[in-house]
């Protein structure tokens, strides 16, 4: 950080931007290091300070090493950026270190091997944006991820940060803020996509002053990360959009509720906390006007139906977290009795652009009544996986094969699951759809926080929805029996079927359960859980059929449904299956097909899994 | 819970839990705040330590119990000195994370929830890490491993010892 004095108006703050701007050389060498849970994963801290300690012993003291937030392509991790030609590194690992020093930041030089390879044109990528899983976004929310150190709050400054808090508090007034992001059609990216504007609104029209906004950071959805990515990447773009909001609603306290599995997105909030406070960004009199606001943590403890909001506040206040009837909505009467406005991490990171680049900017992208961008997490039976920001009205073919790369090993595709517990599974037929909020509820899936998780032709259906149901089983809370009992009893449904215990009838049966538990749930997790199988029915009722009827399972997953098989004319007998069958099941000479013996068996599925030329069939 | 008391061979020392109990008392902040940073001071939440903060915080202890059992992050039960935690997100099932389980519970001899009878190991699904591109995620003692293989598992499991 530069100097940490207060800023006494906006005018100081853009002094502070000139001065940071000035210190900074555009030609300076620099590597960027990629510090996000995904490339942490795979030893970037390592990394990190295996660079440091090159440079230092080769003298090179000025070259600058800076820890950044995910870019999203995290299955490609750890990623290295090499300044000022912005060298993309994919995978890079210690020994690499010595490598990138001599070549790249001595002598100018690229290091061909580091460098991504699109596998369709076999060409290498020297630039990030050449990338194809890069080619096809628009990136809003992520505009600094991946870019900027989340730990110096001075990296945000000079990416603009703040210049839309300045001019709120500068040029505009509460009203003006709210009109102008409700011109400019930003919905909440929380899952239920109502309309951000008009939530201020009717909290800021609440009597009373004591009023608090919260950030919902609990992203339970299985199956989606870009919350946690947003807030380890770039904390200050969540505080921005919160003071911003709460300036529109009239508030003074906050709380960012962050999922238990998130340290890091607590480390660095805490971090971009701090460092805001003590330039009066945050704290009394935020930039010289008379408006004060400040931020709390609050550490989630592991419960999903905490996301839902009125379950999240009473978490907040230290009890259970389960769910209250609504109304009163917490605009109404929420956190400690008091109005409250509640929204997603997403949600409040737009707030800071659709300010400074105005509403008609925002509502140019997108389609009719779903505006600007979405991060998704692409992930599942697919190659490239990891966080892809595109704007709404992107068709689910362009993002699971443009921007995915298609499904791996030349299997074919058969769903992509949306929305998490609460969604459902679209087919093939349904690819060329554009995703917003309303084309993804009308097609049996939803928009819910953006996991879009791709299934290949060995994923089977019945499990999925079984999957799903064991979840809120377990994330139930309990509190109303439609939603404790009734899904409960849905997942035993299911359990016997993928037994093959199925019985005719059973799907009649799980649609009527579905219909009741929906009608009468007190909360959404209850009233959105049966949308996985019933979606699933929708669009796959052969597989449940062949399941019950036949007592197969096609897609070779439900182990009391399946049996092993070499096919002798693919098996090239190289042995893999053999070497990692844990009960030698499998036998044959090398080079020679291989056989499974069916009695030693125990449908472990790894030589299925294993098979590099698919000879293993499931029957 | 207070009547199994006995069940623990050592006395455990509760004077840290009060303490901490204490200092959260005096910011006003709340009873799950306090239970989190109790179960990283002890590693998990024993009968005794819940009691000493229910007294602590001034409330029945059947509140304390009552959070503890809600969330999922907290653990009633001490856990192994090798914790193995496998992701069960939906990215990491459709990926085959439910074969890596069952590995780690046939190689580990327990199974998920559970922890060996000489503290050696416990293992643990959880429903999401959200590191889902790199599924399956397996996390030993804060370790990532990431697109676990059952392969993978056995070195895992070798390098446990
Ligand atoms: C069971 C359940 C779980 C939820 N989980 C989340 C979550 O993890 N993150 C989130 O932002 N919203 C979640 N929501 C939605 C919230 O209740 C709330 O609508 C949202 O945070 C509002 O913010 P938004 O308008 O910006 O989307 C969940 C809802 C339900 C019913
Ligand atoms: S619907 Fe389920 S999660 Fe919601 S209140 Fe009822 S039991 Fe609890
Ligand atoms: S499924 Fe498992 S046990 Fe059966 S043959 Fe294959 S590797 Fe062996
Ligand atoms: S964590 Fe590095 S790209 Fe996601």
């Amino acid at each position: 950080m530069t100097v940490a004095t207060r800023l006494a108006n906006a005018g100081d703050l853009a002094s502070l931007r000139q001065k940071i701007l000035a210190g900074r050389k555009s030609t300076k060498i620099a590597i960027s290091v990629c510090a996000g849970t995904g490339c942490r994963a795979q030893g970037s801290m390592e990394l990190f300070e295996e660079f440091q300690r090159e440079l230092q012993e080769q003298n090179l003291t000025d070259v600058e090493v800076r820890a950044t937030g995910c870019h999203g392509f995290c299955e490609q991790g750890p990623l290295v950026v090499i300044f000022p030609r912005k060298i993309f590194y994919r995978g890079v690992k210690v020994k690499d270190v010595p490598r990138i020093v001599e070549k790249t930041i001595r002598n100018n030089e690229v290091v061909d091997s580091l460098l991504f390879k699109d596998p369709a044109t076999k060409k290498k990528c020297l630039l990030e944006n050449e990338v194809p899983f890069y080619a096809k976004q628009q990136r809003i929310v992520f505009r600094n991820n991946g870019k900027i150190d989340p730990t110096q709050i001075d990296d945000y400054i000079a990416a603009d940060g703040y210049a839309a808090l300045a001019k709120v508090l500068t040029k505009m007034s509460a009203e003006q803020v709210i009109e102008q992001v409700s011109q400019a059609g930003l919905r909440g990216r929380g899952g239920g996509g109502f309309p951000t504007g008009r939530k201020w609104d009717i909290c800021r029209a609440q009597p009373g002053d004591e009023k608090y906004v919260i950030c919902n950071g609990d992203e339970g959805d299985p199956g989606a990360f870009m919350d946690r990515s947003i807030m380890e990447g770039d904390p200050n773009s969540v505080l921005e959009g919160m003071t911003i909001g709460a300036y529109a609603i009239g508030a003074s306290r906050a709380y960012i509720y962050v999922r238990a599995e998130y340290p890091l997105a607590v480390t660095n909030l805490s971090i971009a906390l701090e460092q805001s406070r003590s330039l009066g960004l945050l704290g009394e009199n935020i930039l010289g006007s008379d408006f004060s606001f400040d931020v709390e943590i609050v550490r989630g403890a592991g419960a999903f139906v905490c996301g839902e909001e009125t379950a999240l506040i009473a978490s907040v206040q230290g009890d259970i977290g389960s769910p209250q009837q609504r109304p009163p909505y917490p605009a109404q009467a929420g956190l400690w009795g008091k109005p409250t406005n509640i929204n997603n991490v997403e949600t409040w990171a737009n707030v800071p652009v659709i300010i400074d680049k105005g509403s008609k900017w925002f509502a140019g992208m997108g389609t009719e009544h779903s505006k600007g961008t979405k991060v998704f997490s692409l992930v599942g039976k697919v190659l490239n996986t990891g966080l892809v920001e595109v704007p709404m009205g992107t068709t689910l073919r362009e993002i699971v094969y443009d921007i995915g790369g298609g499904i791996p090993k030349k299997r074919k595709f058969k769903a992509v699951q949306t929305g998490g517990p609460s969604g459902g599974c679209i087919p093939e037929s349904l690819l060329d759809l554009p995703v917003d909020f309303e084309k993804l509820t009308e097609a049996g899936g939803m928009m819910g926080s953006g996991g879009l998780i791709v299934m290949d032709e060995r994923t089977c259906m019945v499990d999925v929805a079984k999957y799903f149901l064991a979840f809120l089983v377990d994330e139930s809370c309990g509190k109303c029996s439609p939603c404790r009992e009734g899904v409960m009893q849905m997942h035993s449904i299911l359990c016997r079927i993928v037994q093959g215990e199925g019985r005719e009838g059973d799907i009649e049966l799980l649609e009527q359960l579905a219909a009741y538990v929906k009608e009468s749930s007190l909360c959404q997790l209850g009233g959105t859980a049966p949308n996985p199988v019933l979606s699933t029915l929708r669009h796959f009722r052969n597989e449940y059929e062949a399941h019950i009827k036949d007592k197969k399972c096609p897609a070779g997953v439900c182990t009391a449904l399946v049996e092993f098989e070499v096919d002798e004319e693919l098996c090239k007998g190289c042995g893999l299956c053999m070497r990692d069958c844990p009960t030698e099941a499998v036998i044959g000479e090398k080079k020679q097909p291989h056989k499974i013996d069916v009695e030693l068996c125990i449908k472990c599925g790894v030589c299925y899994e294993d098979c590099p030329f698919d000879a293993v069939i499931a029957k | 819970m207070p009547g199994e008391k006995s069940a623990s061979v050592e006395e455990i020392d509760v004077s840290a839990a009060r303490k901490i109990a204490a200092g959260h008392r005096a910011q006003g902040n709340s009873l799950v705040t306090v239970l989190q940073d109790v179960q990283t001071e002890y590693g998990y939440l024993s009968g005794e330590v819940l009691e000493a903060v229910a007294e602590e915080m001034e409330v029945p202890f059947s509140q304390a119990y009552g959070l503890a059992t809600f969330y999922s992050s907290f653990s009633l039960q001490p856990r192994g000195k090798h914790h193995i935690c496998v992701c069960m997100g939906t990215a990491c099932h459709v990926r085959g994370a439910a074969n890596i389980l069952e590995k780690l519970e046939r190689d580990l001899g327990i199974s998920s929830g559970e922890t060996s009878e000489d503290l050696k190991h416990s293992l643990e699904s959880v429903n999401c890490l959200g590191a889902c591109a790199l599924g399956p995620v397996v996390v030993v003692n804060d370790a990532y491993h990431g697109k676990v293989s059952s392969r993978d598992v056995d070195k895992i499991v070798a390098d446990l010892e």
